[in-house]
């Protein structure tokens, strides 16, 4: 007869759950590469330095967010810097016809959350993988977005909204647009985490089938996230355009991988199912502010892009070695108690 | 066991939250509370740190002109530096700039890819008491200290309309194979140019605009197009030293080396090989090393004090001589020169 | 494309007409006649897209350096894996050439390609060796190899550039050169073509990617060498890359850090089109090609037909999404039919 055991035997000490996870890991080297640069970059613990980091960062982290749940149930879209371009130019279209600001920048939310509901449907409803429609709605929207302007660029906005965009929260060097994002991540982070959607994003990223089977929507909850994906990408677009006085075709090319990147860095795994919202922010921080502190250092951006390139490799591929020695450790049957109970009841 | 994964999970996960958010306003406060180092270290001596930022990198034409700008900057005692994208895009300029004011620097000499979408950045610059020097390629005249132009835009733009007119003619179909699409000097002698043709050569038919991006596979890619597309073609003007460079080199290999026309503007470096051989018979150009040099000259005249950028001011220019700044914060170097058979031989840039 | 099982008795005739049939219906064939639809669209409206001699060559010139980087994309798409990095390997090796050239003046050009291939190849093995061991999606891994290689190109580069003038003018002549009016780099590249044809057909080697990419456990269980056959297959695309880049300094001549950017996009592109499809196992490297040939075409032919070449890449991605739209309808179809032929035995 089976020995009764209690469950805390098997569990490990509280400061290990908190401390020892990927995100800690991700928030430590965030904290070792603030207090570095702020000792030996010249110029780096100034408060403008924190503005402009914010202000680069901000795309990212917007991206970033409807990217963790895309990655968490086990697809992926590398179309978000395409429709963030898309929205850029159409924000910049319309606006240059005349079409007061407000109103372009609604029409551009609604065009990037139409992108997201293609490549949703092409996911879902055609069923085919993402990653092959994601690389396609890639070139096709980065390509209407630059066939609708050519190679030229918009450049003429509402000086209120370029210095929204821009201002700063009261006399801080903290940008205003933080507080978007802020609010957006919290939102994001209590549907991931605390909701019964969230769950069943878990779900999906572990197993589709066991998923659809205890009652989860398997289609229409990816169908949502990827209009997700399209709608905060717009924002981001939006946001980039307004920053820059710029509406561009070619506006942030390659920006996909740096949203990757800095997901697969925050402890989110690619093969879904497994990640945590503040270990993504944890990421883009901390690419965002080695970025800052390299350029700062006079650094060339080749050589960031080589940082951020190996980080990315090597984050993802410490989790398969990790996983392989915790497998290699693990004794067949599972952990033993620390305490084994000698006596049969 | 399930529910106690949930537990186990949940429960780290509520504790790293609140440890995440900690965290972060840890990072808002340092920021916050950090130590207001000056942005600039104004006032006292005068900061001669002088950072060149040309439309992009890998550009013989700006390493000339930015080598010419070393020259002056060592000459005066400053220090020289410079930053570009790899693409002249015109949002890449920004975070250089972003952070070149961060770094305190003195001056900044810029060749401008787009008139107003690196306006804030260059303002933010200015406040933080950057001076700044356009040259080459301008931006709106509110975002600049001075503006060192090569030459008037109507005589750049004239004198590659009568060359291309004198080698077909004066009459046919032309093309212009220009760089970016948004730079603002290239716009304003496209313009210029079409007035003239408009104006004095009425047989001259101007077919298509094409933009190179100032790269060079895309030129060279761009040249093979036009020609496919307009068989009539008879001449192409390049204002853009890539431009010209890969059109010349895709010419010299084609069947219309010596039907078409090539002319623009070039260095006599990258085109003389292409001037011996006949596939260009002339093309225009200024000094660009000049026009770097002036331009640091002038950045330092503004961080020294000596001038502020109005009308009527003087500065000297080390071994150019004395400048006068003109309207609108203009400063002009001189005239465009003709390179051909005759003469190049005698250049090295 | 289903072989079906012929009896031996079949009479000759018999034979060739399955034989022409499968070819009629190969998907190969669809994208064959695409390709000589566009010509013939582009030279009604301009004979000399395709009569003039620069217009011929030009025609068969440019599309054999993507033909090569997409023959490698689709042997590595074959096994279910994919290589984003293609296209700064392709840059990395151009600037190498061109350095060899100037460093090495009076270098044998023979020594020059070798050296090309195997630099190429050298990448490739990175990232084969990460994919196949470390066990990571090859999507992650290629993505940061992606960064890292192009800043190594840009940190090596500097802010030169190599100029035509700094190549040995036989190796430039290389670029235009032909023979009996076919240039010699599309030579060079319908060689490997139909050598790496072959090999994916006739050889053991070449079937047995095709089973890695069908179903990699059941390949691991039936004993086939998946480590090492993926590892090949990363080793070769890099190689093909590298030669790739060779043939690129000879044709353009210059070369700055940018050079190939952008590449493993019309790569994927094109393996796709032509048939490859992106969860392996089926397609083969002659789709591949006559995609790259495609979609090189388009980007030619659209000016001609009065469409700004601005769209090109809307009509890339567009083309993406149809093939693999049709992939998917064209396996649907056929599970259906198996299931029909399954039931009906």
């Amino acid at each position: 007869m089976a020995v009764a055991r209690n469950y805390k035997d098997y569990g490990s000490a509280l400061w290990k759950r908190i401390f020892l996870t990927r995100e800690s890991a991700v928030f430590a080297g965030l904290i070792i590469v603030i207090i570095v640069a702020s000792v030996s970059v010249k110029h780096f613990a100034a408060p403008i330095t924190m503005t402009y980091l914010l202000l680069d960062i901000t795309p990212i982290l917007l991206l970033a967010l409807p990217m963790t749940l895309v990655i968490i149930t086990g697809e992926i879209d590398l179309s978000v810097a395409s429709t963030a371009a898309l929205a850029s130019v159409t924000l910049g279209t319309l606006h240059q016809g005349g079409m007061p600001l407000e109103a372009a920048a609604l029409v551009a939310i609604i065009v990037g959350a139409i992108a997201g509901a293609l490549n949703g449907f092409l996911i879902t409803v055609v069923g085919l993988p993402s990653l092959a429609v994601t690389i396609g709605t890639l070139a096709l929207y980065r390509g209407l977005a630059v066939g609708l302007l050519g190679t030229t660029a918009v450049t003429d906005f509402t000086e209120f909204w370029k210095d929204l965009a821009k201002s700063k929260i009261g006399a801080t060097a903290i940008p205003s647009v933080v507080i978007l994002v802020i609010v957006l991540a919290i939102v994001f982070a209590i549907v991931l985490h605390f909701t019964q959607f969230g769950r069943g994003i878990f779900a999906i990223g572990l197993s589709p089938e066991a998923a659809r089977f205890s009652g989860v929507h398997v289609e229409r909850t990816k169908f949502i996230l990827f209009v997700l994906s399209g709608g905060v990408a717009a924002l981001a677009g939006i946001f980039y355009t307004l920053r820059f006085s710029s509406a561009r075709g070619d506006n942030q090319t390659g920006l996909e991988l740096a949203v990757i990147a800095a997901v697969l860095l925050g402890g989110v795994s690619i093969f879904g199912g497994k990640g945590a919202l503040h270990g993504v922010l944890a990421g883009v921080l901390l690419i965002g502010t080695l970025g800052s502190a390299l350029r700062l250092a006079s650094v060339t951006s080749d050589v960031i892009n080589i940082i951020t390139g190996t980080l990315l490799v090597a984050s993802v591929v410490s989790t398969s070695v990790l996983a392989w020695i915790r497998s290699k450790r693990s004794k067949p049957g599972g952990r033993k108690p620390e305490t084994v109970p000698a006596t049969k009841s | 066991m399930l529910f106690q994964n949930l537990t186990r999970s949940s429960g780290a996960r509520r504790v790293g939250a609140i440890a995440a958010l900690t965290l972060s306003v840890a990072l808002v406060a340092t920021g916050c509370a950090a130590t207001d180092e000056p942005g600039a270290e104004g006032g006292g001596d005068a900061n001669l740190a002088i950072t060149f930022v040309p439309k992009n990198l890998g550009n013989a034409y700006f390493d000339t002109s930015d080598k010419g700008g070393a020259e002056a900057i060592e000459e005066f005692g400053g220090t020289y530096d410079e930053q570009a994208p790899a693409e002249g895009t015109p949002d890449g300029q920004v975070s250089f700039i972003n952070t070149l004011t961060q770094q305190g620097v003195g001056g900044l000499a810029v060749s401008a890819n787009d008139p107003t979408a690196i306006c804030d950045a260059l303002n933010e610059a200015r406040e933080a008491n950057v001076k700044v020097v356009t040259f080459d390629s301008d931006t709106d005249p509110e975002c600049r200290d001075i503006f060192i132009n090569q030459a008037t835009g109507e005589g750049i733009a004239k004198i590659q309309v009568d060359l291309i007119a004198e080698q077909i003619g004066d009459e046919g179909q032309i093309a212009i194979l220009s760089a970016t699409a948004n730079a603002t000097n290239q716009n304003a002698w496209i313009e210029l140019m079409k007035a003239d043709l408009e104006a004095n050569h009425p047989n001259i038919e101007l077919v298509d605009v094409v933009y190179g991006d100032d790269d060079d596979q895309t030129s060279f890619d761009k040249t093979a197009a036009l020609l496919q597309t307009y068989p009539e073609l008879k001449g192409i003007v390049s204002p853009t030293t890539v431009g010209i460079a890969a059109a010349a080199r895709y010419l010299q290999t084609s069947d219309f080396k010596g039907k078409v026309a090539l002319t623009g503007l070039g260095t006599p470096n990258q085109m003389r090989d292409y001037v011996t051989d006949g596939t260009v018979t002339a093309f225009a150009l200024w000094n660009p090393a000049d026009l770097g040099y002036l331009a640091a000259y002038a950045a330092k005249a503004l961080i020294e004090g000596e001038i502020t950028g109005a009308e009527g001011d003087e500065f000297e220019a080390g071994k150019l001589g004395d400048y006068t700044v003109g309207e609108n914060g203009t400063v002009l170097l001189g005239d465009p020169y003709t390179f051909n058979a005759d003469n190049i031989a005698d250049f090295d840039f | 494309m289903t072989t079906l099982t012929t009896s031996t008795t079949d009479s000759f005739g018999t034979r060739v007409l399955h034989g022409l049939g499968g070819f009629a219906k190969a998907r190969e064939t669809g994208i064959l006649l695409a390709f000589v639809l566009v010509v013939a669209a582009a030279t009604i409206k301009n004979p000399n897209f395709l009569f003039s001699a620069d217009g011929f060559r030009d025609l068969l010139l440019t599309p054999s350096i993507l033909l090569l980087v997409a023959v490698g994309q689709a042997v590595v798409i074959i096994t279910r894996n994919v290589d984003l990095s293609v296209g700064s390997t392709l840059g990395l090796t151009a600037y190498m050439t061109g350095r060899l050239f100037i460093d090495f003046p009076g270098i044998p050009i023979i020594v020059v390609f070798v050296a090309g291939i195997l630099f190429g190849g050298l990448l490739g093995l990175v990232n084969g060796a990460l994919v196949a061991f470390a066990k990571v999606p090859a999507l992650v891994i290629t993505l940061g190899t992606l960064y890292i290689y192009r800043g190594i190109n840009v940190a090596w580069t500097g802010s030169d550039r190599i100029n035509a003038s700094d190549m040995p003018k036989d190796f430039l002549g290389l670029g235009t050169a032909q023979i009996l009016y076919i240039p010699v780099l599309t030579i060079i590249a319908l060689i490997v073509l139909i050598a790496a044809g072959w090999y994916m057909r006739n050889q053991r080697g070449g079937r047995e990617l095709y089973a890695i990419g069908s179903d990699p456990g059941a390949a691991q269980l039936y004993g086939l060498k998946v480590t090492q056959r993926v590892l090949v297959a990363f080793v070769v695309c890099g190689a093909l890359a590298g030669l790739a880049g060779v043939l690129y300094a000879a044709r353009y001549g210059t070369i700055n850090s940018q050079a190939g950017s952008g590449f493993e996009l019309e790569a994927v592109g094109a393996a796709v089109i032509g048939g490859v499809a992106i969860f392996g196992g089926s397609g083969t490297v002659w789709g591949a090609a006559i995609g790259a040939f495609l979609l090189f075409t388009i980007n030619r032919a659209l000016p001609i037909l009065g469409v700004q070449d601005f769209w090109q890449r809307a009509v890339v991605g567009a083309l993406i999404i149809g093939a693999i739209v049709l992939d998917r309808l064209l396996a649907l179809r056929q599970t259906r039919k198996l299931v029909e032929a399954r039931d009906n035995d």
